[in-house]
């Protein structure tokens, strides 16, 4: 009497998206990437420290002394103060300020969320635009892939950085001055994922083009589904893998390719600093001895890049079965 | 479940009563592929376009209940047969008719889409033909989605389960990834996801090559119960003679493209008439005669992109002759099927040789 019973209540939990998530939890913390996870010092490390930085962005209004941005609370009195531990530095900001008298503590905390907005929101664009264009090559194959591999040949001998000023150069002469300051992230955001979706694209054509031929796709094709739903329900989920870590490494290579276009001037604007915007004003002190206002923020950055690339690369070798 | 089969079979019986058409009659089938050199290539080498013809006019049927067998070696076409009837090719020419249904008159997917839902197809390879990131109860609620057969997902979850114990597995293992299961278990799920339609009309394609030989016996006495209980039709693909001999009611045998021999499994396996097929069974295995001086099977496969003239058999064949080498022989009625070979026919080769 017993067994159906069980059977319906194993039915119903089945049936609850809350037991499916808390499922799919537990099978994420037993299943393989979390024990490689684990038994990776580096990986370990480089996650802490990504976590800490990502956290520091997400709060920077919490947990930044001050507010960069607040014009009111500076003090052009306070400018080109030391570092706290040297000598002329005061507690009251403990990494400097540049020369409006801004902390820079609190310049590089929100200068880091400007930077992960921009290298995040263009990732995730230029994914988007890759993983759709790919799916399409790969799936449908024939003249589209011809065409749309052509288009991410001629793409890829450009270099990203090039493209980006391009961009950015068509929306200055396109816009009057004062409206570009406002739209300096978007042109950021497309330009930087622009130059980025061709190694989405082909990632995904190949992984797509082997999957396709698959004999579970078949099986969905006999009964009839639209390839439209074959792509993401069935090929999409398998070439996931590959792309998660195309698109890690994708994110500090965004960070980077940020910085170096605000460095030369044409990222994000001075009332909005990213980090490759501070080192840009602080490279003009370099040579008369406030260090501080460039180097920090380069530090900054190099930490994050190389930590989030850290992370990307033991996702490859994670993900690799070849290594497993 | 035994419900459900027994409504399927009364349809199945009173649709062939009012319409004596077959469960499924191909009919001239031909599938050719374009294998010619790039664009490029053909201009600046003046190389030629190319046609390989994986099909090349294949005709028969098979009766409701009934199991006919495709065997052959590697290339010779029967998996493109296979797929050309489930819809996975389009034929180059020729008609498939499902209960004497054409396919071709039936230009849309929607159009299609009741016949597709009868017919379904077991894969090759188990470790392939499962989605290694849906669970098992999706993999099989699939085509009952697709089709919208049932609706709520407590009817769904009923009919998976009695899938899943139809196949011989347990319920809870809906709950479970495919790389969770061992081959034999992972065909037990390909199975039952191709009954979840209620089809009446099964493609096979090779579904035991790919597994250890203890569990292909489970396997294919699990399909012949299915048979039994739902009155099922195959069509089976295969190489392996011996499953061929436990599964057919009649078999075809094709070489590049062809059919050679076309015959109610009985009399074949009794009395081979076309020389490729009794080179064929020559080569089964056979624990009577052990020590017995083998006829090694002489020359290898022609190139399908470039077959021999008239039979396309004649550079292997011992029986050839010059009619052989410049004449194609068609399929020729014999008892208890057809052969298509000149020797067969001249009476130059004894039935009993």
């Amino acid at each position: 009497m017993s067994a159906p019973t069980q059977s319906e209540a194993e039915i119903e939990s089945r049936l609850t998206a809350i037991g499916r998530v808390a499922d799919g939890i537990r099978r994420f913390f037993d299943g393989d990437i979390w024990y490689s996870f684990k038994s990776s010092r580096i990986a370990v490390v480089a996650g802490i420290v990504t976590l800490v930085i990502f956290l520091a962005a997400l709060f920077a209004p919490i947990v930044a002394p001050s507010n960069p941005y607040d014009l009111a609370t500076l003090n052009l009195l306070d400018a080109f103060t030391a570092p706290a531990w040297i000598e002329g530095g005061s507690s009251a900001f403990l990494l400097g300020t540049d020369d409006q008298g801004r902390d820079m503590l609190s310049a590089i905390i929100f200068g880091t969320r400007v930077s992960l907005i921009v290298g995040f929101a263009s990732i995730i664009f230029a994914m988007l635009l890759g993983i759709t264009l790919g799916l399409i090559s790969g799936y449908v194959g024939g003249i589209t892939d011809a065409v749309i591999m052509r288009i991410a040949d001629v793409q890829l001998s450009f270099p990203a950085i090039l493209i980006a000023l391009l961009v950015d150069g068509v929306v200055r002469g396109l816009l009057p001055p004062n409206r570009h300051a406002d739209i300096a992230v978007w042109v950021l955001i497309f330009s930087i994922g622009i130059s980025n979706w061709v190694q989405f694209a082909r990632t995904v054509r190949g992984s797509c083009m082997v999957e396709r031929n698959k004999e579970y796709v078949q099986a969905a094709r006999i009964i009839g589904i639209h390839p439209i739903l074959i792509m993401l329900r069935h090929v999409l989920p398998n070439v996931m893998g590959p792309v998660s870590v195309i698109a890690t490494i994708g994110l500090a290579v965004a960070v980077l390719t940020e910085a170096t276009l605000s460095f030369l001037g044409v990222g994000m604007p001075p009332t909005q600093p990213s980090l490759g915007t501070l080192v840009n004003t602080g490279q003009n002190f370099l040579a008369s001895g406030e260090w501080w206002i460039a180097v920090f923020p380069g530090f900054m950055l190099a930490t994050l890049v190389l930590a989030v690339n850290l992370l990307g690369d033991w996702l490859r070798d994670a993900l690799n079965p070849k290594l497993r | 479940m035994s419900l459900a089969g027994c409504s399927r079979m009364t349809s199945a019986t009173i649709r062939h009563d009012e319409a004596p058409h077959p469960k499924l009659r191909v009919d001239g089938l031909k599938r050719y592929f374009d294998v010619s050199p790039p664009w490029l290539n053909r201009v600046t080498e003046g190389r030629p376009r190319q046609t390989l013809k994986a099909v090349d006019d294949i005709s028969f049927a098979i009766e409701p209940g009934k199991t006919l067998s495709l065997v052959g070696e590697s290339g010779c076409g029967k998996s493109t047969v296979a797929r050309c009837i489930v819809g996975l090719y389009r034929p180059s020419g020729g008609s498939i008719a499902f209960e004497g249904v054409d396919f071709a008159s039936l230009r849309s997917r929607a159009a299609q889409a009741p016949l597709r839902r009868r017919m379904q197809m077991i894969f090759q390879d188990p470790y392939a033909s499962l989605n290694p990131r849906w669970r098992v109860f999706d993999i099989i609620a699939e085509p009952v989605r697709a089709f919208r057969l049932l609706r709520g997902k407590s009817e769904i979850v009923r009919r998976v389960d009695e899938l899943l114990r139809l196949v011989g597995l347990a319920p809870r293992d809906g709950e479970k990834y495919p790389h969770e299961f061992s081959g034999g278990q992972r065909q037990r799920v390909s199975i039952a996801r191709a009954l979840a339609s209620n089809p009446e009309f099964l493609v096979c394609d090779e579904p035991t090559s790919a597994l250890d030989v203890s569990v292909q016996a489970q396997i294919l006495n699990l399909m012949k119960a299915l048979q039994r209980e739902l009155g099922l039709t195959y069509l089976f693909i295969s190489h392996d003679l011996s499953v061929v001999y436990h599964m057919s009611d009649s078999v075809g045998v094709m070489y590049l493209g062809r059919l050679a021999e076309l015959r109610d499994a009985p009399a074949l396996f009794a009395q081979p008439l076309h020389p490729y097929t009794r080179l064929l069974l020559e080569t089964i295995p056979d624990l009577d005669v052990i020590g017995r001086r083998r006829e090694p099977l002489a020359g290898e496969v022609p190139n399908p992109i470039d077959p021999p003239s008239g039979c396309s058999f004649h550079p292997r064949c011992p029986f050839a002759n010059e009619r052989c080498r410049s004449q194609r022989p068609e399929l020729a009625p014999v008892p208890g099927g057809a052969v298509a070979c000149h020797a067969v026919a001249e009476g130059r080769l004894a039935p009993d040789d």
